[in-house]
C-alpha cells in the first residue's frame, strides 16, 4: 500500500486545464522530486493535494482514506504538510510564535483550559514551545536564541525558506510538500539545502515530495522523479532515466516560445 | 556627504507650506465658531475668569498649526534640522494668517446677517469673539493673539528637550486638573478636605488663578527633573518586559486597580460613579470587539446589536412588563436564580454570534464590515417594528427592569456605586479571558489567520472554527454589557442601540491601540471618561453635541497618523515600525556572528 | 450511489449547510410572498393594477438615484479598492446646499417664474458641491493611506462620513430642510408606453439617464476614461506607461462625486427634505446596488441600483403583504412532491442552486399544508429591513454581482 495515492487527478480553471488525469504515488520514506516546465501545472498539484484547491475529479488516498475535498487544516491534521513557492511567513509572529502555531493541529486544550490554565495546558503549552525550539534547533544555530523573539520578517531570504521548512514540521506530518525550497539561493545554500532535505527524510522519518527548477537538486535528493508537462504526466522514473527521455527534452527544450509563460 | 552647515536665515522659509497651513488654522477656527462650539463651550471654565473651554477650542489652533507648519522631520542618515528663529517666524506668520481669515471671517460675520443658512453665526457669537469690545479691537486682538500664539507653537521646536516638556507638561497639567473637578471635588469632599479644593477651584467652575500658577509650576519642576516622556519611557518599557517580569508587574498593576476600584467609588460622588460606570460598560465592550476586530481581524460594524441581545434578553428574563414572556427572574449574583439569568444571556449571545457570524465569516474584510452592519440594523429596526412588538414592546421597548441583586445590595442605576462595582467585575473577567486566549493556541491561532488566513489554514488552524470562536466570545462580552446597561438605566428601547454605538465602540479600540489590552482600557478611559459615550455624558459634558464630530475626526486623525493606537500591542508595533526593528535586528546578528567567531 | 469524483466536485461542510439554510429561506419568503400577492391581486384583496404601476415608476426613479450615487463606490472601488463609506456624505452635501440656493431663488421668484432654469442652477451648484467635497475627501483622508490594507481606508472613510454628518449638522442645524415645491405642471401625470408617470418622476428618470450616459462616454471614448480604466487594472503598470495616477484618481472622485451631486438633485425632487443624516440609508442602498451590479462595473451599478428601487418600492408592498395570502392545500401538495424531486435530483447533480430550489419547494408546501400565512403590521416601517436585508443577501451569495466585477486582481483576494 503507497503511503499517497493519486489517480485521475483533474482540475480546470475556467477554459485552463491546469491538471489532465494526473496519476502519482509515493511509499513511505521515498523522496520524489516533481519537475517541469513553467506552468505545467506543479503547484496546482500540490494546492490539490493540500487542499487549498478542491480537485474536479480523482481521488487522492493518503493513509487508506480518500481526501479529496477535505479542509486544507483537516488534510494537514492528517499529516501532510507544505511550504509555499513564494514563501509566505506569518511575518509580525515571531520566529518561536511561527513554528508554535504550526502545532495548533497537534493540540488540543480549547477555551477552558486556556482559561483555568489547567495543568494540561501549561504541559501542551511547555511542551509546543519545547518542540518548536527542537525544531528550528536541527536548522543549527540560525534560527535559535535571540532569533526566537524576533518577528520572521527580520529573517533573510534563505532563512525564510528554512523557517517555513520548520513551521511545516512543526505540524508533525508524515508527508511534506516542498514548493521550490532552493528558489533564490546561492549555490553554497542550495548545496547545504540539497543535505537537509536527505536529513528530513533519514534522520526524522518524513517522506518528501519536492518541486525544483534546480537539476544538480533532483539528482541528489531524488528516488524518482515525475514530469508534468501541461498538466499531464509524461514521464516517471529515475533521474538518469527522465533526463534522457526524449519527451522531458521536448517539454523543456522542444518549445522555448512556451518557456516564459 | 556634504559636512558644511550652512546658517539658515530666519526668512528661509517654505513660504507656501506657512501660508497653506495659516489658511488651514483661519478656517479651523471659523469653522469651529460657525459650529457653535465657542459659544456652547464658554459655559465651561477652565481657568476663572480668563479661560474658558469654548475659548480654549480656538486657541489650540493657532498654537498647533503653527508647530505643524514649522515641522521637520528628522530623517534617517541626515543631519538633524537646524532650530532657529526661522521656526519664531514661521510660527508667527502662520498665526497672523490664520488670525486675518478668522478676523475676515468675524467681519464678513457682522456684515451679513448668515444666520438664515448658519444658525449659529448670529450677534452673540460676534460679541463673543469680539469681548464685547466691537469688531474693530476684537479683530486686531485677534490678530495680535493668533500671531504671538502661532510664534508660540513655532517656539516649541526651538526650545530645548526638557523646557519645552516643563512647558506643555504645565499646560496639560492645568488642563487635565481643570477637566477632572468634579472628581476632585468628590475625594476631597470624602477626606473632609475642602480647604484644598475650595481653593484649587473657583465658585463657577475652573481652576482659579493662583491654583493654576500653583499646578503649572509643580508640573514644570517635576518635569524638569525627569528625564525623557515618562509615558513613553514606560510604555517601551513594558513592552519589552519578558516573562517573569512582566508576570510581575502585571500583579501589581491588577493589585493596585482591585485596590482603586474597591475604593475609588466610596469616595466619588453619584456623578463621578456613573462616569465610571459607563467607561466601564464601554469597556467591557471594547475588549470584546477588541477580540474579534484586534486578535481575530474581523471588523464588526454590528457589534450593537449582540449588545442589544444581551439587553433584550435581560429585560424579557426580570421584567414584569414585558410583553409577552414573563418569567420575572430576579439577577441575584448570588443565587441560582441570577444564574440562571446570565446562563440564558450568554447563551441567547452566543447562537447570535453563531448566526451572524456563520454567514459572514467567508466574506473579504471590507464586505464583512458592511454585511455586519447590516445585520446590526435589521436587529434595531426588527426590535423597533410593529411586527414583533408584542414580544419586545416596539418603540416603547420594555420598562420595569428591576434592579440587580447581590446579596442585601441593590444594584441599579440610581445608586451609581453599584453598578460601577459589577462593571468592574466584568471588566475583570473580560481581561482575564482575552488575556488567556491571546497567550494560548487560540490566540497563535487568532494571529496566524489576522496574517495569511490561507496559510494558516494550510497549516492546520480550522479558520473558520477559530473566526466563529472570536465572533461569539465578543458576543458574550458585549451581551454581559447589555445585561448590565438593561439594569443600570432600568428599561430597554430600540434607540440606544444605533449604529453610533458600534462606531464608538470601535474608535475606542482603534485609538487604544486594535489587540492591546490595556490600550482599550486606555481608550475607554479617555474617551468615555472626557467626551462620552453616545448618549452618556463624560467630563467634559459641554461637548455633548460635537462629539461625535470629535470622534469621527479622531477616527481620520488616528489611521492618518498614529494607526497603531495610543497603547500598541507588540504585534501591531512589529507591524507598523519595521524599519527599525529591522535594524536592531541587524545589529544583534552582528553581534552573534563576532561572538561566533571569537 | 454518488462516485468519489461527484463527491470531490465541491467542498460542502456545516458553514455550507447554514448557508444553503439561509438561501432556502429566502427564495421560500420571496417566492410566498410574490406568488401570494399576484394571487391576491387577482381575487381582488391585494395592489390595484395602477398601485402596481405607481410603485414600479417611484421603484425606477428611486432606483436611477441610487445607481447614480452607486457609481461613485463603484468606480472608487474599482480604482482603490476600499468602500467609500463618505459617499453618501457627498451626495447629502450636495442636496444640502442645493437647497439654499433653491430657497434663494424660491424667495426671489425664479423658482416659479422660471423652474427650468432654476433647477439647472441648483443642479451646477450641486454637482459643483459634491464633487469639491469628494474629492477634498480623497486628498486629505485617503491619499495618505494608499497603499495601507484594505481596512484601513475604510475606517478612515467611517470616520470621514460621521464628521461630515456631524459638521453640517452643527452648520445648519438639525432641522429638516424642505425644498420648495416644484410647480404644478410638474407634478401632474403624463402617459408613457402605459405608464402614467408622475412628471417629476419622469424628470428623474430623464436627467439619470442623461448623466449616465454622459458618464458612459466619459468613461469609454475620452483619454481620461481610459486613464481611469488602466489604473483600475493596474496602478503599476498603469505609471509606468506614462499616466499620472494620483490626477486620475482624484478625476475618479471628482466624476463619481458629480454624480452624487446629480443624484442629491433627484433625491430633492422626488423626497424634498434633507438633513445631515440624509446620506447614510441612500448610502448603504447605493454601495448594496453597486456590489449588486458588479462592483467596478459602470453599467452594472446602474442596473444594480434600478434593481435595487424596484426590490425596495415592491419589496415591503408585495412581497411582505402577500405573505397572507395562504397557500392553497392542493399547491401545496404539489409544490411539495415537486420539491422532492428536485431535491433528488440535486443530490445527484450536488449543486447548490438545485438544492435550495428543491428545499424552498419544500418549505412551500409545507406551509401550504400546513396553511400558514403571515400578517405583517406596519409595512412600511420595514422597508429598511428590506433594503438592508437585500444587501446583506447579496453580498453573502453574490458578492462578485450579477453582471460581473471589473476589479484589479489585488483587490478581490
Amino acid at each position: 500500500m503507497h503511503l499517497l495515492e493519486i489517480t485521475g487527478l483533474t482540475k480546470s480553471f475556467g477554459g485552463l486545464q491546469a491538471l489532465g488525469g494526473v496519476d502519482f504515488h509515493i511509499d513511505e520514506l521515498e523522496i520524489v522530486s516533481v519537475i517541469g516546465p513553467n506552468g505545467a501545472g506543479k503547484t496546482t498539484f500540490f494546492n490539490t493535494i493540500s487542499g487549498l484547491v478542491v480537485p474536479d475529479e480523482g481521488r487522492i488516498v493518503f493513509e487508506d482514506e480518500d481526501i479529496a475535498g477535505l479542509e486544507p487544516s483537516e488534510i494537514t491534521r492528517r499529516g501532510i504538510a507544505r511550504t509555499f513557492q513564494n514563501v509566505r511567513l506569518f511575518p509580525d509572529m515571531t520566529i518561536l510564535e511561527n513554528v508554535m502555531v504550526a502545532q495548533h493541529c497537534r493540540t488540543e486544550t480549547g477555551v477552558w483550559g486556556a482559561l483555568f490554565n489547567t495543568p494540561t495546558f501549561r504541559n501542551e503549552e511547555r511542551a509546543i514551545e519545547e518542540r518548536a525550539k527542537d525544531i528550528l534547533g536541527f536548522f543549527g544555530t540560525r534560527l535559535t536564541g535571540y532569533r526566537f523573539r524576533q518577528p520572521a520578517y527580520v529573517l533573510s531570504y534563505a532563512n525564510r525558506r528554512r523557517l517555513e521548512i520548520a513551521r511545516a514540521m512543526g505540524t508533525m506530518p508524515r508527508l511534506l510538500l516542498l514548493d521550490e525550497p532552493t528558489a533564490g539561493m546561492n549555490p553554497k545554500e542550495t548545496a547545504e539545502l540539497t543535505g537537509l532535505i536527505r536529513k528530513l527524510r533519514d534522520e526524522k522519518g518524513f517522506t518528501i515530495v519536492v518541486i525544483e527548477h534546480e537539476m544538480r537538486v533532483v539528482r541528489d535528493v531524488s528516488d524518482r522523479v515525475v514530469v508534468l508537462d501541461h498538466g499531464v504526466k509524461i514521464a516517471e522514473g529515475s533521474y538518469d532515466d527522465v533526463s534522457s527521455n526524449p519527451d522531458v527534452i521536448e517539454a523543456y527544450l522542444g518549445r522555448p516560445a512556451e518557456e516564459g509563460a | 556627504m556634504n559636512q558644511t552647515v550652512t546658517r539658515r536665515s530666519a526668512t528661509d522659509l517654505d513660504w507656501d507650506r506657512v501660508r497653506r497651513w495659516g489658511i488651514y488654522a483661519g478656517l479651523t477656527m471659523a469653522f469651529l465658531s460657525s459650529i457653535g462650539m465657542v459659544e456652547n463651550l464658554d459655559k465651561r471654565i477652565i481657568v476663572d475668569p480668563i479661560l474658558s473651554l469654548g475659548f480654549l477650542a480656538l486657541l489650540w489652533v493657532p498654537v498647533a498649526f503653527g508647530y505643524a507648519a514649522t515641522y521637520e522631520e528628522a530623517k534617517e542618515g541626515m543631519a538633524a534640522p537646524e532650530k532657529g528663529e526661522r521656526d519664531l517666524v514661521g510660527g508667527l506668520v502662520t498665526g497672523l494668517i490664520g488670525g486675518l481669515f478668522f478676523v475676515a471671517f468675524i467681519a464678513i460675520a457682522d456684515a451679513v446677517d448668515l444666520r438664515g443658512v448658519f444658525p449659529r453665526i448670529g450677534p452673540a457669537l460676534i460679541d463673543l469673539l469680539t469681548f464685547d469690545r466691537g469688531v474693530a479691537i476684537g479683530s486686531l486682538l485677534w490678530l495680535v493673539i493668533s500671531g504671538l500664539l502661532g510664534m508660540f507653537g513655532g517656539l516649541l521646536h526651538v526650545l530645548p528637550d526638557r523646557v519645552r516638556r516643563a512647558v506643555t507638561n504645565a499646560l496639560a497639567a492645568v488642563f487635565l486638573v481643570a477637566l477632572v473637578e468634579i472628581a476632585v471635588v468628590d475625594i476631597f469632599e470624602s477626606l473632609r478636605l475642602t480647604v484644598i479644593s475650595d481653593w484649587i477651584y473657583a465658585k463657577n467652575g475652573g481652576v482659579t488663578i493662583a491654583g493654576a500658577v500653583v499646578i503649572a509650576a509643580l508640573a514644570a519642576l517635576s518635569s524638569v527633573r525627569s528625564e525623557g516622556d515618562a509615558v513613553v519611557r514606560f510604555r517601551t518599557r513594558y513592552a519589552t518586559m519578558e516573562g517573569d517580569e512582566r508576570k510581575r508587574f502585571n500583579l501589581i498593576a491588577g493589585a493596585v486597580a482591585v485596590v482603586l476600584a474597591v475604593v475609588l467609588p466610596m469616595i466619588l460622588g453619584g456623578l463621578t460613579n456613573e462616569l465610571l460606570a459607563n467607561v466601564g460598560l464601554f469597556l467591557l465592550m471594547a475588549l470584546g470587539l477588541n477580540l474579534v476586530v484586534g486578535y481575530a481581524g474581523l471588523l464588526d460594524l454590528g457589534y450593537v446589536a449582540f449588545f442589544a441581545v444581551g439587553a433584550y434578553t435581560t429585560a424579557i428574563l426580570t421584567s414584569p412588563l414585558s410583553p409577552k414572556w414573563t418569567p420575572m427572574l430576579t439577577l441575584d449574583f448570588f443565587s441560582i436564580e441570577g444564574w440562571v439569568v446570565m446562563v440564558v444571556v450568554v447563551a441567547v449571545a452566543a447562537l447570535s454570534g453563531l448566526v451572524v457570524g456563520t454567514p459572514v465569516i467567508r466574506l473579504r474584510g471590507d464586505y464583512l464590515a458592511i454585511v455586519t452592519l447590516g445585520f446590526g440594523e435589521i436587529v434595531r429596526i426588527l426590535f423597533l417594528s410593529d411586527w414583533l412588538a408584542p414580544a419586545f414592546g416596539g418603540a416603547q421597548g420594555i420598562r420595569n427592569i428591576p434592579a440587580a441583586v447581590a446579596g442585601p445590595v441593590e444594584i441599579n442605576g440610581t445608586k451609581p456605586q453599584t453598578i460601577f462595582y459589577v462593571v468592574v467585575v466584568f471588566v475583570g473577567i473580560a481581561i482575564y479571558v482575552a488575556w488567556r486566549l491571546y497567550h494560548s493556541r487560540i490566540g497563535r491561532a487568532w494571529a496566524a489567520l489576522r496574517e495569511d488566513e490561507d496559510v494558516a489554514e494550510a497549516m492546520g488552524v480550522e479558520t473558520t472554527k477559530m473566526k466563529l470562536l472570536a465572533f461569539i466570545t465578543g458576543a458574550i462580552l458585549a451581551s454581559f454589557g447589555g445585561m448590565i446597561f438593561a439594569v443600570k438605566v432600568g428599561s430597554v428601547f430600540p434607540s440606544s442601540f444605533k449604529l453610533i454605538v458600534s462606531i464608538i465602540v470601535l474608535v475606542i479600540v482603534i485609538v487604544g491601540g486594535m489587540g492591546s489590552i490595556p490600550g482599550v482600557v486606555v481608550g475607554s478611559l479617555v474617551l468615555i471618561g472626557i467626551l462620552g459615550g453616545p448618549t452618556q455624558p463624560g467630563l467634559l459634558a459641554e461637548f455633548g453635541e460635537f462629539k461625535l464630530l470629535i470622534y469621527g475626526a479622531l477616527l481620520v486623525f488616528m489611521m492618518l497618523r498614529r494607526p497603531e493606537g495610543l497603547w500598541p500591542s507588540v504585534q501591531r508595533q512589529r507591524e507598523l515600525h519595521q524599519e527599525e526593528i529591522l535594524q536592531d535586528a541587524w545589529l544583534k546578528a552582528e553581534a552573534a556572528d563576532e561572538e561566533g567567531k571569537r | 450511489m454518488t462516485t468519489t469524483a461527484e463527491r470531490a466536485d465541491f467542498r460542502f461542510n456545516w458553514v455550507d449547510s447554514f448557508l444553503l439554510a439561509l438561501r432556502i429561506a429566502a427564495i421560500f419568503v420571496v417566492v410566498w410572498g410574490t406568488v401570494g400577492a399576484l394571487a391576491l391581486g387577482f381575487v381582488g384583496e391585494g395592489l390595484s393594477g395602477s398601485a402596481w404601476k405607481d410603485l414600479i415608476v417611484a421603484g425606477l426613479a428611486q432606483g436611477s438615484m441610487y445607481g447614480l450615487i452607486a457609481l461613485g463606490y463603484s468606480m472608487v472601488y474599482g480604482v482603490l479598492g476600499f468602500i467609500n463609506f463618505a459617499h453618501g456624505e457627498v451626495f447629502m452635501a450636495g442636496a444640502m446646499v442645493g437647497f439654499f440656493v433653491a430657497d434663494y431663488f424660491f424667495t426671489s421668484g425664479l423658482w416659479v417664474s422660471n423652474f427650468i432654469i432654476a433647477i439647472l442652477i441648483v443642479l451646477v451648484v450641486a454637482v459643483a458641491t459634491s464633487t469639491f467635497t469628494a474629492v477634498l475627501i480623497e486628498k486629505v483622508a485617503y491619499r495618505p493611506l494608499r497603499n495601507s490594507p484594505r481596512l484601513i481606508p475604510l475606517i478612515t472613510s467611517i470616520g470621514v462620513s460621521f464628521f461630515l454628518q456631524n459638521a453640517v449638522l452643527g452648520l445648519v442645524g438639525p432641522a429638516v430642510k424642505t425644498y420648495p415645491q416644484a410647480p404644478t405642471w410638474l407634478s401632474q401625470k403624463i402617459s408613457v408606453l402605459g405608464l402614467q408617470i408622475e412628471g417629476t418622476k419622469l424628470l428623474v428618470i430623464v436627467i439619470a439617464v442623461v448623466s449616465m450616459i454622459g458618464l458612459w462616454l466619459f468613461v469609454e471614448r475620452t483619454k481620461t476614461g481610459r486613464a481611469m480604466r488602466a489604473v483600475a487594472e493596474d496602478k503599476e503598470i498603469a505609471a509606468l506607461m506614462g499616466i499620472d495616477v494620483d490626477r486620475t484618481i482624484v478625476t475618479t472622485f471628482a466624476v463619481g462625486g458629480a454624480m452624487a451631486g446629480v443624484a442629491g438633485i433627484l433625491w430633492a425632487l422626488l423626497f424634498r427634505g434633507v438633513s445631515f443624516i440624509t446620506g447614510f440609508l441612500p448610502g448603504i442602498k447605493a454601495f448594496t446596488a453597486a456590489v449588486l451590479g458588479g462592483i467596478g462595473n459602470l453599467v452594472g451599478a446602474m442596473a444594480g441600483g434600478v434593481l435595487l428601487g424596484l426590490f425596495e418600492s415592491l419589496g415591503p408592498n408585495v412581497v411582505l403583504r402577500g405573505l397572507r395570502w395562504e397557500i392553497p392545500f392542493g399547491l401545496g401538495i404539489a409544490a411539495l412532491a415537486a420539491g422532492i424531486a428536485v431535491a433528488v435530483l440535486a443530490w445527484r447533480r450536488g449543486r447548490v442552486s438545485v438544492a435550495s430550489l428543491a428545499g424552498a419547494l419544500i418549505m412551500l408546501g409545507v406551509a401550504g399544508i400546513g396553511q400558514w400565512s403571515i400578517v405583517i403590521p406596519g409595512l412600511t416601517q420595514l422597508k429598511d429591513v428590506v433594503a438592508f436585508s437585500a444587501l446583506v443577501l447579496v453580498l453573502i451569495f453574490k458578492p462578485s454581482g450579477l453582471f460581473g466585477e471589473q476589479l484589479a486582481d489585488e483587490d478581490r483576494a
